[in-house]
């Protein structure tokens, strides 16, 4: 979707606020708000393209006001009444519901380091025929979805030349809507800077894009 | 709290915000506990690992390692996944690694103009800065500005290589060996790199000799 979240190239978002010796977390609720979405999301009934989506969603003018930790508190809340795993009632009430049955929680406190050791492979192991190869010039569709897409608008329609295949990897606009997971190879993507963003950009420079085969046509 | 303080009513049906996110996670905890979705030690645990454990230190460890072993750092470029790996790192975020070199000629700069996307397993969780909007949406056209406020000017004739983390793959930047630190050890080498220099907004220096100095 064209959101407010797809702000690479954008103007006037201020200057960069640095802090020195930055927490981890700036306050409780925040860590709390941090585990909260990884313990729910072992119930595996959303994937973190659906999570980041849900973000998106978020309508711009509090995105850009609410803080990193209020999104993700927001986006989870959405994902756990729309899976079914609470209804809104219980969230507004902070009750059960009269009569709801208890869960077994999928992720206990001894299965954390083996879940951070192992983590979550978005790589699939399926013989998938690349469209493109390294070195191939090609350029970005100009899509415009409405759903959830991991190709910038900044690089839509631009000239690139593929700079390594990376394999075969789930898909992010189909995984964030159904368990389709339209594995598909992802290439590296190195657009110069002077074709993204004109002839004032320096020489040099150039933006390097993970970018997937349905992004892509030959140039 | 609530409803009142935030100034206007919500009855409309997009997603409501109310003003307090510390009493909202607290209430939605203490829901999710009740119904046996979470588990609040699993909770203690998750943030006893990213407060405690899983930081910059373990990418300076990386970096060092690389600087002082060329057999490690050519495994690195191979399979950053595997090399990482080597040293104990767990894959939580950082399941497919890049490391990307800053040499004389060509300095990295990692961002995710779309989200928040970060190597956890080597730099922990991003700080708010390269969360912010004023860092995703410069660092892709104006690079060059966004490193000048970090308080490094490249030349002109240097190459600069934005890396857009829009995919699974995590990126860190190997930057490069500071001069005169051929005395040092791994450990001491370690010491020097800072999370900044593996995202690539800093460079890494030698610590300055002495008071005054």
């Amino acid at each position: 979707m064209n959101g407010v979240h797809d702000m690479g190239g954008m103007h006037g978002l201020g200057p960069v606020q640095y802090e020195r010796n930055e927490p981890v977390f700036h306050a409780p609720w925040e860590g709390r708000a941090f585990a909260l979405n990884l313990a729910a999301a072992a119930w595996r009934k959303w994937s973190l393209d659906a999570l980041r989506h849900q973000i998106e969603l978020i309508p711009a003018a509090d995105y850009l006001r609410m803080s990193y930790y209020e999104k993700w508190l927001t986006a989870v809340t959405e994902r756990l009444v729309q899976s079914g795993l609470v209804t809104r009632a219980e969230v507004e009430s902070g009750q059960p519901a009269r009569g709801s049955s208890k869960a077994t929680p999928p992720l206990t406190a001894a299965q954390v380091p083996a879940m951070l050791r192992s983590g979550a492979l978005a790589s699939r192991n399926v013989s998938v025929q690349p469209n493109f190869h390294a070195g191939q010039r090609v350029r970005a569709r100009n899509i415009n979805p409405v759903g959830h897409t991991r190709l910038p608008r900044y690089a839509r329609g631009k000239l690139g030349i593929v700079d390594r295949d990376h394999g075969v990897y789930v898909f992010p606009d189909a995984i964030a809507h159904s368990a389709d997971e339209n594995p598909q190879h992802l290439y590296s993507v190195r657009f110069t800077a002077r074709e993204l963003w004109g002839d004032h950009a320096s020489p040099r420079d150039s933006v390097y894009l993970d970018l997937w085969d349905d992004y892509l046509e030959p140039a | 709290m609530g409803a009142s303080s935030h100034g206007h009513d919500h009855d409309h049906d997009h997603q409501v915000v109310p003003s307090d996110p510390a009493l909202r996670v607290k209430a939605l905890e203490s829901l999710l506990t009740e119904k046996g979705l979470v588990d609040p030690k699993a909770l203690d645990a998750l943030i006893d690992k990213y407060e405690r454990q899983v930081g910059p230190r373990n990418g300076a460890r990386v970096v060092a390692r690389a600087w002082v072993d060329p057999s490690y750092k050519q495994r690195l470029f191979e399979d950053a996944t595997a090399a990482i790996g080597e040293l104990g790192y767990g894959a939580a975020q950082g399941e497919h690694m890049v490391v990307v070199e800053n040499t004389a000629q060509v300095h990295n700069l990692v961002v995710c103009t779309l989200c928040s996307c970060y190597p956890w397993s080597v730099l922990g969780l991003p700080p708010v800065w390269y969360k912010s909007a004023p860092y995703r949406s410069r660092a892709v056209i104006d690079p060059r500005g966004v490193l000048r406020e970090f308080g490094l000017q490249l030349a002109d004739e240097t190459e600069i290589r934005v890396w857009d983390s829009t995919a699974e793959i995590r990126y860190l930047v190997l930057p490069e060996r500071p001069a005169g630190s051929e005395s040092l050890d791994e450990t001491e080498l370690a010491a020097l790199v800072t999370r900044d220099s593996m995202v690539g907004v800093a460079t890494v220096a030698m610590p300055a000799r002495g008071a005054g100095a």
